[in-house]
């Protein structure tokens, strides 16, 4: 992009309204959340922060959103490399469903999930439904119930009202993160140095671990810490599906909501600039991630 | 930036040649990923309506049109009570209904006049900072949305920053204009206005545009950026103003991904739940459909809760799907726009 001022109108237009807007709906709310917390002194600020029951919530945050993200890293590499390189039915369909979390709101999330993972909902209660289900088919044919009622109970995950359940959310709200930031990179990918390895004798995990990986491991950690950015400050659909028991079940997010609710406006900023803090150390990793991965690709 | 659709290319193409596949690890590989999607995205999906459906259609109906008794009918008071009950149900519904759509229609336009203003300002320019200033775009998708509602409460609330000012500030509701005939003068007057910013509509529509900020200007500057200036330059040079390239290059080049931004800023403006309940007060006039379906759930109304549910569900699908049209069509107007990478 060349300096071209002079002869394409409207910067002075465009900037100034776009620093304007920025300014007055973004940086100055922003602000004015520094400007509270920084008015706390530090040990009262560390005093709120190190509350049993701030340090519980942030603890549990942190617990659920890693667990979250690592279950993610693993099934979203899967994900993308089997809608990359293998043709299965519906592949396509499954392709498109992939940025459902964007797409649905997350009160919606929250609904469905905690529904879902009731002891007598469809995936809590799975084992139990699913001999109903056998017996039910059974009885069409004429057959006596097949299975004796309970013989399927270890297969029950009554989630809701769990840590399980917070961490269940927060895996689906994560989802796309992995997916979307690995699969332009195996699209990309020439399988021919694969064949090259194979050709060689490389096995097929050497050839993953040693070809393929290196090339996409940029692309994967930073979709695990977007997954994980994304899990930090989720609030709307655990919510839902949490018991939200302070000091026990309360995400970090739902302790501001409380203090909100308390008029503790000065400890509830003390916590989001906290998380505030937070979002924006990972943001930092990630670019200095983008800016690494990038040089590297120059001197290679 | 966390909470961002990732706007990369991801069309899945061809299966390209490769070493065949260890057909054991194919077969695992595809039933972990299939069951993975499958458990926790369309089981989820699925359940919605199931839910909502749960007491037949007519349940699902009677959430938005509650049964009107015949009028010869005779009704016990207990079932008066539950008639009442069911309509004023209803009411809040239409009410959330009415109040998420008109903070769209308000939201929506604003980003869609931000994200063109940045995005032509970011891509056809070089200057100082504005690295920083692509990144400055991309950052409340980073922020918790309850960090983004804290934030308006600390800046207008009681004791906020400006608390003083916003607590006495009086304005009149856009969408109570109403036809009041030609006795006083004019016909058409405004009937409604609020005191105050935090726990009235406005502060929702502040905390909804600060969530939804960078949907279109991060859908355009990829596109922009590829495109260059080469277009708009050569128009210029014809003598047409800066308004006439402005409407007749740059529009038409990007309409593709400027309506995928509209679209994605409008489904996340009518979903958005934190910062909106942080700054709604929890006060029934003030619910979108987000909060309704909390409320209901709260009430136990587990079947009215999964039907507003459902139809927030139903517009997701329509984003996916029109995200997929879209993707369809760019790629299809390619060859046409001597291919333009990105898209």
């Amino acid at each position: 992009m060349s300096r071209t001022h002079r002869v394409i109108p409207g910067l002075p237009l465009t900037l100034g309204y776009t620093l304007f807007y920025l300014s007055a709906l973004v940086l100055l709310p922003l602000a004015a959340l520094a400007l509270k917390a920084g008015q706390m002194s530090a040990p009262e600020f560390f005093r709120v922060i190190t509350d049993p029951v701030v340090t519980a919530s942030l603890r549990l945050t942190f617990f659920a959103s890693t667990l979250a993200a690592l279950i993610n890293a693993v099934f979203g590499l899967i994900v993308a490399w089997s809608l990359v390189r293998y043709d299965f039915p519906l592949r396509r369909l499954f392709d498109a469903v992939i940025d459902f979390p964007f797409a649905l709101p997350t009160a919606v999330a929250g609904l469905t999930f905690a529904n879902l993972f009731l002891k007598d909902g469809w995936l809590g209660g799975f084992g139990p439904r699913l001999v109903e289900g056998v017996n039910a088919l059974a009885g069409l044919t004429g057959a006596g119930p097949l299975l004796p009622s309970g013989a399927l109970d270890w297969l029950t995950f009554p989630y809701t009202g769990q840590t399980g359940g917070i961490v269940i959310v927060l895996v689906f709200v994560g989802l796309p993160f992995v997916v979307r930031t690995v699969q332009p990179v195996l699209l990309e990918w020439d399988p021919e140095y694969e064949i090259a390895a194979r050709s060689l004798g490389a096995k097929p995990a050497t050839i993953f671990a040693r070809v393929i990986f290196p090339e996409i491991a940029p692309a994967w950690v930073s979709g695990v810490a977007l997954a994980f950015a994304r899990a930090v400050g989720e609030y709307g659909s655990v919510i839902f599906i949490a018991a939200n028991i302070p000091g026990r079940s309360q995400i970090a997010p739902l302790q501001i909501v409380t203090r909100l609710d308390d008029f503790q406006y000065a400890q509830a900023s003390a916590i989001g600039v906290v998380l505030l803090a937070i979002s924006l150390l990972i943001l930092l990793v990630i670019n200095g991630l983008e800016s690494f991965s990038r040089r590297h690709e120059r001197t290679a | 930036m966390a909470g961002a659709p990732i706007a990369a290319k991801t069309a899945l193409g061809p299966i390209k040649p490769a070493p065949p596949p260890h057909p054991v690890a194919r077969t695992v590989l595809v039933t972990l990923a299939v069951s993975f999607l499958t458990i926790f995205i369309l089981v989820p999906l699925v359940n919605v309506f199931v839910q909502a459906f749960a007491k037949g259609l007519d349940g699902y109906l009677a959430v938005f049109w509650p049964p009107q008794p015949a009028p010869e009918q005779v009704l016990s008071v207990v079932q008066q009570r539950k008639l009442a009950e069911a309509a004023v149900q209803a009411g809040r519904t239409w009410h959330a209904i009415g109040l998420t759509l008109s903070v769209a229609a308000i939201v929506v336009p604003l980003n869609i006049c931000f994200g063109l203003a940045a995005a032509w300002a970011t891509t056809k320019f070089n200057f100082r900072g504005r690295a920083l200033l692509i990144s400055l775009i991309d950052l409340p998708f980073s922020v918790s949305p309850v960090v983004a509602g804290l934030v308006f409460v600390l800046l207008l609330g009681r004791n906020g920053i400006f608390g003083d000012w916003a607590t006495h500030l009086t304005w009149i509701d856009p969408f109570s204009l109403r036809w009041v005939g030609f006795e006083a003068g004019f016909p058409l007057a405004f009937e409604r206005d609020y005191s105050g910013v935090i726990f009235t509509p406005l502060a929702i529509v502040l905390a909804s545009v600060f969530v939804t900020f960078p949907f279109v200007a991060r859908s355009l500057t990829p596109l922009m950026e590829s495109q260059g200036t080469d277009e708009e330059l050569a128009a210029l040079s014809l003598g047409a103003s800066g308004w006439r390239t402005f409407f007749k290059i740059t529009v038409p080049n990007v309409k593709w991904a400027l309506l995928y931004g509209v679209i994605l800023c409008t489904a996340r403006a009518f979903g958005e739940f934190g910062a909106v309940s942080v700054v709604s007060g929890h006060v029934d006039v003030n619910d979108t459909m987000p909060l309704r379906i909390e409320k209901l759930w709260n009430e136990y109304n587990n079947q009215a809760a999964f039907t507003v549910a459902s139809v927030l569900a139903l517009l997701a699908v329509f984003t996916l799907v029109a995200k997929a049209a879209i993707e369809w069509k760019a790629a299809r107007d390619l060859p046409q726009n001597q291919g333009h990478s990105s898209q």
